[in-house]
């Protein structure tokens, strides 16, 4: 209770603190990437852009609310229930979006399927609100949210990028590969709409991701 | 019996957790450094399945289903719960695994010692909740099926941890390129070999 109430000054609402907060998960600790986490629900809806764009965004939001929620109440929660308490917590959030994207995007929720609700042990939602929004103020929390469901979705959209164009010739659902290729005996590639090639693709980005930024690499 | 056995060998082999829906991957990656404990983890996952998509199964169909509640009243007919179906699974999922621990440690501290940190950490695991989520989409009719379709999913997903821990322990003295080492290769491998699993595709039994 008390480090909210004792600092009264105000922080800026976009201090350099809480822009470093948004920027920092889009590379240097992305969640994918870097700190391994959400690759569960990541890899299957990157067949195409326009269902991974959804779940990058129903991430984020989910992300951001949780965050947002659990840091408001860190000072109340009992610390022994508190997994039980964040689960809930997404769950409903979860729920919420769920129903959404059935009323207004059936096709995308059809093809999410159960990902949608594997959003709960979305293992980005736990390892924010455990690391971040339970020892942090609501809103820096709610902008961690988003930046982590940012860093989350950059990577989804570009595995989609790349196995929809190589194994479909097509990016968000149009032909961007001229007819007079195939003609020429150019062909798709079919193993890019496969399950595996997901995971190759996430090796090369973090291949390429770490020759660029040597200090990510292990040894 | 031939139906249950199809299913058996496909929830394995063919729509092998890991391989062809990336459930589960978080531990799958984290924990598979050494053969001894991803054997651990893997034998505690096959377990807690066994244990939740049954419950879950039941839990759906008696309660959550449209007009499920219909051995309560005849009123009921018609009252849908189905949306609760994400928060309800998942308290299942996490009382069940904590009663799990408690059972474990009071009977066979032996295997509780085994399974060790595991176990609180499955509550979280994707693949738990996502066979209970692949059971209400699917359909499954009977107890059984859902049963041995946990079991085959378990089954699968220890298979594939255990296998990506034993290259890894190969992988450690050769001479990879540095970008690439820890958890890049981590995931090519983990795509070479569900290319790999891709040749039981088709298979009929």
């Amino acid at each position: 209770m008390s480090d909210s109430n004792t600092k009264a000054e105000k922080e800026p609402m976009f201090s350099a603190k809480v822009l470093k907060l948004l920027k920092n998960p889009l590379n240097l600790e992305n969640p994918i990437t870097v700190q391994v986490l959400g690759i569960c629900s990541a890899l299957a809806v990157t067949v195409q852009m326009k269902p991974a764009i959804v779940m990058a965004l129903s991430v984020t939001i989910v992300t951001a609310f949780s965050n947002l929620i659990i840091s408001s109440l860190r000072n109340t929660i009992p610390s022994r229930i508190r997994i039980i308490v964040q689960l809930v917590v997404v769950a409903a959030l979860v729920i919420i979006v769920d129903q959404l994207l059935k009323a207004y995007v059936y096709d995308v929720s059809k093809k999410l399927s159960v990902f949608v609700g594997l959003i709960i042990t979305n293992c980005i939602l736990m390892g924010r609100l455990e690391a971040y929004a339970m020892g942090n103020k609501p809103w820096p929390s709610f902008v961690d949210g988003i930046g982590n469901g940012l860093g989350y979705g950059l990577i989804l959209v570009l595995v989609a990028f790349f196995r929809e164009l190589l194994g479909s010739g097509k990016i968000y659902g149009m032909k961007v590969i001229p007819q007079a290729l195939y003609d020429s005996g150019y062909m798709d590639n079919g193993l890019m709409i496969l399950p595996p090639m997901a995971l190759i693709t996430i090796g090369i980005i973090i291949w390429v991701q770490r020759s660029k930024t040597t200090e990510l690499q292990e040894d | 019996m031939e139906n249950l056995f199809n299913l058996f060998v496909r929830s394995i082999f063919i729509d092998n957790m890991i391989f062809a829906y990336f459930l589960g991957m978080c531990s799958f990656l984290a924990v598979s450094k050494t053969v001894k404990t991803s054997v651990g983890l893997g034998i505690a996952v096959t377990f807690v399945l066994l244990v939740t998509a049954p419950v879950n199964w039941l839990v759906d169909t008696y309660l959550l289903k449209p007009g499920a509640l219909i051995w309560l009243s005849e009123d009921f007919a018609d009252l849908d719960l189905s949306y609760l179906s994400f928060m309800i699974f998942i308290a299942v999922i996490a009382a069940i695994v904590q009663l799990v621990e408690m059972v474990v440690e009071k009977f066979s501290p032996s295997l509780y010692n085994a399974l060790g940190i595991f176990l609180p950490l499955i509550a979280v695991n994707c693949a738990i909740l996502g066979v209970a989520l692949f059971v209400q989409e699917r359909d499954y009719h009977s107890i059984a099926e859902v049963t041995v379709y946990a079991g085959g999913s378990g089954i699968g997903w220890f298979l594939a941890i255990a296998s990506l821990a034993a290259i890894r322990e190969k992988i450690t003295y050769s001479n990879i390129p540095k970008p690439l080492r820890g958890l890049g290769i981590s995931f090519i491998i983990t795509g070479l070999m569900a290319i790999a699993f891709m040749s039981f595709m088709g298979i009929k039994i």
